[in-house]
């Protein structure tokens, strides 16, 4: 693999930037970079990782004033070029907030906050994120989250459906999408979606937190395994 | 011259407010039978230091639009007041 550098954003609150490292790091030919919220300089990285956590303490609204921190502006013009943009549960509020992503992510419909581990069927696997996966395949990955709860109007819901714009949906084990299975009340059960030009994926679940088979689940890894190898065309 | 602003920013109708929902609940155990409904908000106190009025509202308008509210989910009303 050629080299690949992969620029991973510390918030303040940022809880999951390690675990994300680890996780990239892991890959053959691929730096993670530590990216502070205060730099104005992405430094030549070929794809950017918004990491779970609860930035700024999740103050306002979960991801509303990290929005605001000066490596946005540059995460936001990264994106705005098509290139890849990842959003992990609070990196996804993050995105949503921003814009970058269409919808909100609100309060959980079960009002608690939900740390356990939770099934999700690919939905589209012709994406730079789900090319390694097979559409409909089920895969157990980690939620950890009290605002995941996916929420956007009617129009948005349908034109998000039609363009294949959900990536992931909360299923049980056998891949329906089912109201036990929704565990957060989200709308059409969307666990992860991406946008229209397919360079910005958010997800709620952790897929960094199923790296390897000895964490419970291997199945997060061929997200990461996917963008490397579109970034490298292996 | 300076305007305190009065902010109120409230999930919007459609959006399920579980918080609400919750205090409601509890409020029907403490036997408060006749509340129908509760919708919890936020309520927020801004000073702007504008001399004209027009201005502290066009100010105020846009940091609601911008962060204090996300107009995907909430919508926001405010009022404004004159400080010395």
């Amino acid at each position: 693999m050629a080299d690949v550098t992969v620029g991973i954003v510390v918030f303040p609150g940022s809880n999951c930037d390690h675990d994300t490292e680890y996780a990239v790091a892991s890959f053959p030919g691929v730096r993670p970079l530590m990216l502070w919220h205060n730099e104005h300089d992405l430094k030549d990285c070929d794809a950017v990782i918004l990491p779970g956590g609860f930035s700024y303490g999740d103050y306002l609204r979960c991801g509303s004033i990290a929005r605001f921190s000066p490596i946005m502006r540059e995460v936001i013009e990264f994106a705005g070029k098509g290139r890849p943009v990842l959003g992990i549960c609070n990196g996804f509020q993050v995105l949503v907030e921003s814009g970058l992503l269409e919808g909100a992510l609100i309060r959980n419909a079960g009002r608690k906050f939900v740390c356990r581990q939770s099934t999700i069927s690919v939905i589209n696997s012709d994406t730079m994120f789900t090319g390694a996966y097979s559409t409909g395949e089920v895969l157990r990955v980690p939620v950890a989250h009290g605002e995941g709860n996916y929420y956007a109007s009617p129009e948005t819901i349908d034109s998000l459906e039609s363009n294949g714009q959900v990536v992931f949906r909360y299923t049980d084990a056998e891949g329906n999408a089912t109201p036990e299975a929704n565990f957060n009340g989200s709308l059409n059960n969307i666990a992860g979606i991406i946008n229209r030009q397919g360079n910005v994926l958010g997800l709620m679940p952790h897929p960094e937190r199923a790296s390897e088979p000895l964490l419970g689940s291997g199945d997060g890894r061929r997200l990461f395994e996917s963008l490397f190898s579109c970034l490298t065309g292996s | 011259m300076a305007f305190k602003a009065k902010i109120k920013v409230t999930l919007r109708p459609s959006i399920l407010d579980v918080q609400g929902k919750a205090a409601q609940h509890a409020l029907e155990n403490l036997g408060y039978s006749s509340v129908e409904s509760i919708r919890i908000g936020k309520y927020m106190e801004v000073t702007i230091g504008e001399e004209a009025r027009a201005d502290a509202e066009r100010v105020c308008t846009e940091i609601c639009q911008k962060l204090l509210s996300n107009p995907v989910m909430e919508d926001f009303s405010f009022e404004l007041e004159p400080v010395n």
